[in-house]
């Protein structure tokens, strides 16, 4: 296994290519001590060699006789040693299924499966993971069991996702996610670039999340090109990403407050997220962000001014936001709500390999911020909020402490910004037959963006991981043996991205 | 004349402010929230918008549907029609009459829940599940709090069971009447599907009782149930606002003031209680609407031995 730090590139030959048996063994037994699968593809049509353009492969007939031939790549993370491991193996058209032995890998396998038509024999429940149509969802029998099914389209000015409630009374005994319906093609947009386009399918990829994908997609960049960002760049860029944090936690706190009917922090935390997109808009005249990250550096700076206007708004906000979350953990009746609903046992969540606060509300200390740091993280340790619960108190707890210490990173950094200028944009001219992957933890957790150039140095394959990726199958076992009517709370509890998943 | 004019005046009067009633609770809910709100009169300009729009019937309905609304409204009007109004009995009124007020509501009930059954929606066959769960627990304590109070008050019908106090004072009866009073209010809470029971602002369906059975309902027929909820509403008020004059032993044009003004202040203290507190897990409704049995019973029982 190639081990590598995050944020760095290297020829693709630098990555092992191993027989299966010991690429499935190698993964295993990394995963078995504390290792977790960052990313896991097929790039198409690789084997013995022959990378070819991207021109070139769609240009393949997709359904060709012949048989078919990829090269698996598994990107692990080793958060004990603060390192990527990389390795690879080369498959025809079926290899045997890693999900058995790796219940993480299950949905990265049938991803798989859906995008290449490679079957991994021997998956436990073999379906496609975005285009779940016409599909038989799973079905209770029985005198008292009921279906109910909600969506895709919602009461709510909410993304389009279908969920399937297989109830005894008011019991859910089983939960099928069917997402998919925001699907468009981002990462075969991809390829062939990076363009003038690129950026912008990056900070739209998860509209909430624009820092954190525009962020890991830089970082890639700046890998291939060997650019280092000047330190002013990494910290706007720092504290952009702290702000989408505290907006979003912020608004979530607020509409779990709503999904219990407790009106006071519901409209409280409303108003402030506006506040800190507010903040956000006054650096880039965007509120998600838009344009800040570029690769290279940062396309607007932060002033003396500016900084201290920020800071000094910024402390009102936590001082409000902090009042309006307290009335939450003041009120028993909120309390008797988030306690004990939406349960997450820690072996559940690690087994299937959840990221960002969702794990942490289980007691894992993962956090992409202090296991592999990069930009102003090498600097500023962001301590890591954990709560050991694993129930919608714990996912509420993980997010007022995380807003709480993004502010006070984003105060400290704007208090001592670093002289310099905020880059320049980098070349978009990569090298040839490389590969670079960035992890950034974004609000919602680890961002993993993959990059493998082809023998012009365009993308060949793109392969970008919203941490929602990881985390739905977390929601629809946290609902087993819950109320259906709490399905709301503990939905809201995760807030995953439906368009981030669908890509 | 002047007697049939003071017969119809509470009915008037419940027609006409019911939905300012409704108005207050939300007004009251958006001050907590550190919000404007809507005006207070927003209601009537809702049923009057709702009236204008033509109706949209699911195929999967049949009349059932299109004759629960007529049904409810024309249930919740005669329902109102005993609510008396401080010392005006309402336009009917005979012995036992809170039996029959009370299974009026309980027709209403019935039209709705056969009514969402009728849509073959699994979110509405859900929320005639939890509606008809917590109607059946509220009964009782519906008709303790009204069997404590008759027998305070020695007279079974409803404007009887209510207004038995003009001549006594609060001291004669005691507490059985406060108890009443707050079984009632829980009962108010729950039976007009407000948090903690209920959340009538959410557009979450798994989470709707009363909201879901009448998500297929449009135009008039929504206006029909919306104008029937809010009569409800005013009915418990008023109830409640009966009581509190009656401990007071305020009477004569006084109490009919005097009415208004805790109806009003109820509609607010029901405001304040949505602010300050979450919903209930559906598990623990019922553990609340029970409480409104106990209160009841307790009622009854202090009744029985004082």
């Amino acid at each position: 296994m190639k081990l590598f730090t995050n944020g760095s590139a290297m020829s693709v030959e630098d990555i092992p290519v191993v027989d299966f048996e010991f690429f499935a063994r190698s993964i295993a037994e990394a995963v078995k001590s504390g290792a977790s699968i960052v990313a896991l593809f097929a790039v198409p049509d690789y084997g013995k060699g022959a990378a070819r353009t991207a021109a070139e492969l769609t240009a393949l007939p997709t359904n060709a006789a012949t048989e078919k031939r990829a090269r698996l790549f598994a990107f692990l993370g080793l958060p004990t040693k603060g390192m990527i491991g990389g390795i690879a193996a080369d498959i025809g058209s079926a290899f045997p299924s890693l999900t058995p032995k790796i219940p993480q890998a299950h949905m990265f396998e049938r991803e798989i499966f859906e995008n290449t038509g490679i079957v991994p024999v021997g998956h436990p429940w073999l379906k496609p993971v975005r285009k779940i149509f016409d599909y038989d969802f799973y079905s209770l029998e029985g005198g008292q069991t009921h279906e109910v099914a909600v969506g895709p389209v919602h009461a709510g000015v909410i993304e389009p996702g279908h969920f399937r409630f297989q109830c005894y009374g008011e019991e859910v005994e089983h939960l099928e996610i069917a997402l998919g319906y925001q699907h468009r093609g981002i990462e075969k947009a991809l390829a062939g670039g990076p363009d003038i386009r690129t950026i912008h399918f990056m900070e739209t990829s998860a509209g909430d999340t624009t820092i954190g994908h525009a962020t890991a997609y830089a970082m890639l960049i700046e890998a291939l090109t060997s650019t280092q960002p000047d330190a002013r760049a990494e910290a706007v860029r720092g504290i952009a990403l702290e702000l989408e944090r505290m907006a979003n936690h912020i608004g979530d706190l607020g509409a779990l407050a709503g999904d219990v009917g407790y009106l006071p922090t519901k409209s409280f935390c409303g108003r402030l997220r506006g506040e800190v997109l507010n903040l956000t808009a006054e650096i880039c005249g965007n509120r998600f962000g838009r344009g800040i990250v570029q690769p290279g550096g940062v396309g607007f700076d932060i002033d003396e001014k500016m900084a201290t206007s920020i800071a000094a708004r910024l402390q009102k906000i936590v001082k409000d936001t902090d009042e309006a979350v307290g009335l939450l953990w003041d009120s028993p009746s909120v309390l008797a709500r988030f306690e004990r609903t939406g349960m997450l046992k820690k072996e559940t969540a690690l087994e299937l390999g959840l990221v960002g606060p969702a794990a942490r509300a289980c007691g894992i200390e993962r956090d992409v911020r202090s296991d592999y740091p990069s930009g102003i993280y090498k600097y500023a340790a962001i301590p890591v909020a954990t709560y050991p619960s694993g129930d919608v108190y714990a996912r509420a707890m993980v997010r007022m402490l995380e807003y709480q210490r993004s502010a006070s990173a984003i105060l400290d950094v704007l208090a001592a910004l670093p002289a310099g200028n905020t880059g320049k944009p980098a070349s978009r001219a990569l090298p040839a037959r490389s590969v670079a992957l960035s992890l950034v933890e974004g609000w919602r957790g680890k961002i993993c963006h993959c990059a493998i150039t082809d023998n012009r140095g365009a993308f060949l394959y793109y392969k970008i991981v919203d941490p929602s990726f990881h985390n739905w199958p977390g929601l629809a076992y946290a609902l087993r043996g819950q109320q259906i009517s709490d399905f709301p709370l503990c939905n809201k509890s995760f807030n995953l991205s439906y368009c981030g998943f669908d890509l | 004349m002047n007697d049939i004019l003071a017969k119809l005046l509470p009915l008037v009067v419940a027609l006409v402010f019911a939905p300012l009633a409704m108005g207050i609770i939300q007004k009251v809910k958006a001050f907590f929230a550190g919000r404007k709100g809507f005006p207070v009169f927003q209601m009537y300009r809702d049923l009057y918008k709702l009236m204008h729009k033509g109706i949209v019937y699911s195929r999967s309905t049949t009349w059932v549907f299109r004759l629960a609304p007529l049904l409810v409204l024309a249930v919740s009007l005669i329902a109102v029609a005993w609510l008396p109004l401080g010392g005006l009995r309402g336009l009917f009124s005979f012995q036992g009459g809170f039996i029959f007020v009370a299974y009026l509501f309980g027709l209403a009930r019935f039209a709705t829940l056969l009514a969402s059954l009728d849509t073959a929606s699994a979110f509405e066959g859900m929320g005639a599940n939890r509606e008809a769960l917590f109607a059946i627990l509220a009964e009782p304590a519906t008709l303790l709090a009204f069997a404590a109070l008759i027998l305070t008050s020695g007279n079974s019908s409803l404007w009887g069971a209510i207004s038995w106090g003009q001549e006594s004072s609060f001291a004669e009866f005691g507490v059985v009447p406060l108890l009443a009073l707050v079984s009632f209010f829980i009962l108010a809470l729950s039976e007009n599907s407000r948090i903690p029971v209920d959340d009538p602002t959410t557009h979450l369906e798994l989470t709707m009782i009363h909201e879901v059975m009448i998500l297929d309902n449009s135009g008039p027929d929504l206006a029909y149930i919306e104008y029937a909820s809010a009569l409800k509403v005013w009915f418990y008020l008023v109830l409640m606002a009966n009581i509190i004059t009656a401990i007071f032993s305020i009477s004569g044009w006084a109490q009919i003031l005097a009415m208004f003004g805790f109806a009003f202040l109820l509609a607010g203290i029901i405001g304040v209680v949505e602010s300050s507190i979450a919903r209930l897990r559906m598990k623990k409704v019922p553990d609340f609407i029970g409480s409104a049995v106990a209160f009841a019973l307790l009622a009854l029982v202090l009744e029985g031995i004082l």
